[in-house]
C-alpha cells in the first residue's frame, strides 16, 4: 500500500528524514511512532506530496508518488498535524467544499448523504449550521476526520487523530478507525501516543531522528520472550531450585527462562516451592521502542 | 475549482465589507456635492468630478475615478495577498492540495476569483454612484453628454464607453492581482503578502512623481491607470489605453508566471 524506498529530506545540513523504508501492507493499521521532531510529520507530507523528498522514491497504491499525485491522492483520506478548515462556514458547507474541490461530479443527494452519514460517524451534528470559528478544539478534529473520510478511501493516512479528544472521544474515534479496518480500510497512524498505538496497531515503525529504527509487526513485538514470571513467597528456595536460568529477582518474584511454563510448575510445586502467580513475560512496545530509539 | 473559488469568495463576509468599504467614499463625495453645490474646478481634482453638478449620470465614472488610484488596488492587494497565504492561515491550503488539487489549478483559480472580485466590486461602485448620483446630483439633459474633447456624445456612445472604462478598469487591476499572487505564495502571512503589494503601488507612484525615473515611467504599474478618461475624448484616443491594457497583461504574465515557478515545488509545511 505504501512502499518508500530511501526517503529522505535534508533541510541545509539537517537530515530530517534519513533513507527511510517504509512497508506498509494492505489491511494494516500501521501505527507510525516518533518523538516529536523526529520526522514523522515530514515523512507523512512527502508520502502526500506536500513536500518534496531530496532522495528515494515513494510509492503509494504501486504509483509513484508525487508523479501520479493525481490517481493516488483520491484513493487517500489525510489528516496532517491538525484539521483545516475555513472559519466562516459550518462544518458542512466545508466538508463539501473540500468534497468539490477535487472536481468530483456527485449528485448534490449524494454528497448530502454521504456528509450526513460521515458527520454522525465522527460524533457531529449533521444539522449543526454554527461556523467553525465556534468549533472546540475536539470538534475541529473530528471534522478533520469527517473530511478524511467523506470520500470513503481504502487508505487513511492520520497524523496525531485523537488530538484534543477528551477520552471518551478517543474511545469512539478508536472504534470507529477500527470498524473501518476491518471493512478494509488501511490506516496509516502517525502518532507520538505509545499507548493508542500499541491499542490500535497490527504493524509499528519506529522513527528517531529521522532513522527508521524499528519495522515490525506487532505480534512479532509482542511475542513471547521464553522467560516466566515466577510469583513465589518463595523466592530464595525458587533460585536455589533453578540455579542458572534465573534472569532477574524482585520483591516476591523471580523470572527464570523456561520453555515451557506447565513443566515449570511441576518442578516448582514437587520441589515444595510454593507458587502464587506464573505468567509469560511479554515485550511491552514501551521497551521496544526504548530500546530501538536509545543511542 | 474554479466555481468552488467563487463560492468561498462570495459567502466570504470580508468580501462584502470591502466592498462596502470601497462605496463610503464615494457615497461621502456625492453627499458633500450635493450639500454643498461646491464642485472642483474643470481640469481639477478626479476625472469627470466638476461634471457632475450637472449631470449625476456621471457620478459612476467619477466614484470610478476616486477609487481607482488607491481603494480599489489597495482591496485587490488585501483579497490577492489573501488568497494562497490565507489558505496556510486557517490550515486549509495543505487539504486543498492532498484531494487532490493540483497546483497549477488551484493558482488559476485563485487568480480568476481575484479578477472576479474586481468586477464585482467595480459593478457595485457603479451601481451605487449611479443610483446617488441620480438621487443627489444633477439631472442630466436627455441630449447627450458633452465629451472630454468638447463634443457632444449620444446616451448610447456614453454607455458603450463607459463599459469600455469598467472594463478597462477590471483589466488595469490585473497587474496588482498578479503581484498579490506572488507574494501570497512566498510568505504565510496575508497581511504580509497585501502589504507588500502595496509596497509595489507606493513605489511606482513614487516613481511617476520623480522626473528622474522618467525611462522607467512607461513601465510602471500605475502609469496608465487614468487613461480611462481618454475613452472619453471624441474621437478615442486610444494610445495610452492600449499602452495601459499591455503593460499590465505584460506585468501578469511575468508575475504569474513567478508565482507558479515558485508555487509548483514549494514544500508546504504548514
Amino acid at each position: 500500500m505504501i512502499q518508500t524506498r530511501g526517503l529522505t529530506k535534508t533541510y541545509g545540513d539537517v537530515r530530517a528524514v534519513d533513507e527511510v523504508h517504509l512497508d506498509v501492507r494492505e489491511g494494516d493499521v500501521y501505527g507510525f511512532l516518533g518523538a516529536n521532531g523526529s520526522g514523522k510529520t515530514t515523512t507523512v507530507r512527502m508520502l502526500l506530496g506536500l513536500v518534496m523528498a531530496n532522495a528515494g522514491e515513494a510509492e503509494l497504491f504501486g504509483e509513484p508518488m508525487p508523479k501520479s499525485a493525481a490517481s493516488v491522492l483520491p484513493r487517500i483520506g489525510a489528516l496532517v498535524e491538525g484539521p483545516g478548515a475555513y472559519p466562516h462556514l459550518s462544518g458542512r458547507a466545508n466538508l463539501a467544499l473540500f468534497d468539490a474541490a477535487a472536481g468530483a461530479r456527485a449528485r448534490r443527494a449524494d454528497q448530502r448523504s454521504r456528509i450526513t452519514e460521515v458527520l454522525e460517524q465522527v460524533g457531529l451534528d449533521p444539522s449543526d449550521k454554527r461556523p467553525t470559528k465556534t468549533y472546540s478544539l475536539g470538534m475541529k478534529q473530528r471534522l478533520g476526520l469527517a473530511a478524511a473520510l467523506v470520500r470513503r478511501p481504502p487508505l487513511l493516512v492520520l497524523d496525531e487523530p485523537t488530538n484534543g479528544l477528551d477520552p471518551q472521544g478517543i474511545r469512539d474515534i478508536r472504534e470507529l478507525l477500527l470498524g473501518l479496518n476491518r471493512a478494509g480500510t488501511t490506516i496509516f497512524l502517525s502518532s507520538h501516543l505509545l499507548a493508542e498505538v500499541e491499542q490500535m496497531s497490527t504493524r509499528v515503525g519506529v522513527l528517531d531522528r529521522g532513522r527508521l529504527v524499528l519495522q515490525e509487526d506487532m505480534s512479532a513485538i509482542r511475542a513471547v520472550t521464553g522467560l516466566v514470571r515466577v510469583r513465589t513467597p518463595d523466592p530464595d528456595a525458587a533460585i536455589a531450585l533453578l540455579d542458572g536460568r534465573v534472569q532477574e529477582r524482585g520483591a516476591g518474584e523471580v523470572v527464570v527462562r523456561a520453555d515451557d511454563i506447565a513443566d515449570l510448575n511441576v518442578r516448582l510445586v514437587t520441589a515444595g516451592v510454593r507458587v502464587t502467580g506464573l505468567e509469560p513475560v511479554r515485550r511491552t512496545l514501551e521497551q521496544v521502542v526504548l530500546e530501538a530509539t536509545t543511542p | 475549482m474554479i466555481r468552488v473559488e467563487l463560492v468561498k469568495l462570495l459567502r466570504r463576509p470580508r468580501t462584502w465589507v470591502t466592498i462596502v468599504a470601497l462605496n463610503a467614499l464615494p457615497t461621502l463625495v456625492a453627499v458633500l456635492l450635493a450639500v454643498t453645490d461646491i464642485g472642483p474646478r474643470p481640469g481639477s481634482g478626479p476625472p469627470f468630478l466638476s461634471a457632475v453638478l450637472t449631470d449625476g449620470t456621471l457620478f459612476p465614472l467619477a466614484a470610478l475615478g476616486i477609487v481607482l488610484p488607491l481603494f480599489l488596488p489597495v482591496a485587490v492587494a488585501v483579497v490577492g495577498g489573501d488568497s494562497i497565504a490565507g489558505e496556510v492561515q486557517s490550515d486549509t491550503l495543505r487539504y486543498l492540495l492532498v484531494r487532490p488539487v493540483s497546483r497549477l489549478r488551484l493558482l488559476v483559480a485563485k487568480l480568476v476569483s481575484i479578477v472576479a472580485f474586481v468586477v464585482v466590486a467595480t459593478l457595485v461602485v457603479a451601481v451605487v454612484a449611479y443610483v446617488e448620483g441620480r438621487l443627489f446630483l444633477g439631472n442630466a439633459p436627455a441630449t447627450g453628454v458633452v465629451s472630454v474633447s468638447g463634443t457632444t456624445l449620444s446616451s448610447g456612445e456614453m454607455l458603450e464607453r463607459t463599459v469600455l472604462a469598467f472594463g478597462y478598469v477590471v483589466l488595469a487591476m490585473l497587474g496588482v492581482a498578479a503581484i498579490a499572487l506572488l507574494l501570497s505564495t512566498m510568505t504565510d502571512s496575508a497581511v504580509a503578502a497585501a502589504l507588500g503589494t502595496i509596497g509595489f503601488l507606493i513605489a511606482s507612484t513614487v516613481l511617476l512623481g520623480l522626473d528622474a525615473a522618467e525611462s522607467l515611467r512607461p513601465y510602471l504599474l500605475t502609469r496608465y491607470w487614468l487613461a480611462f478618461v481618454d475613452l472619453f475624448r471624441d474621437p478615442i484616443r486610444w494610445t495610452d489605453v492600449v499602452h495601459g491594457v499591455l503593460a499590465q497583461l505584460a506585468y501578469l504574465v511575468v508575475f504569474a508566471g513567478a508565482a507558479w515557478a515558485n508555487f509548483a515545488t514549494r514544500d508546504i509545511n504548514k
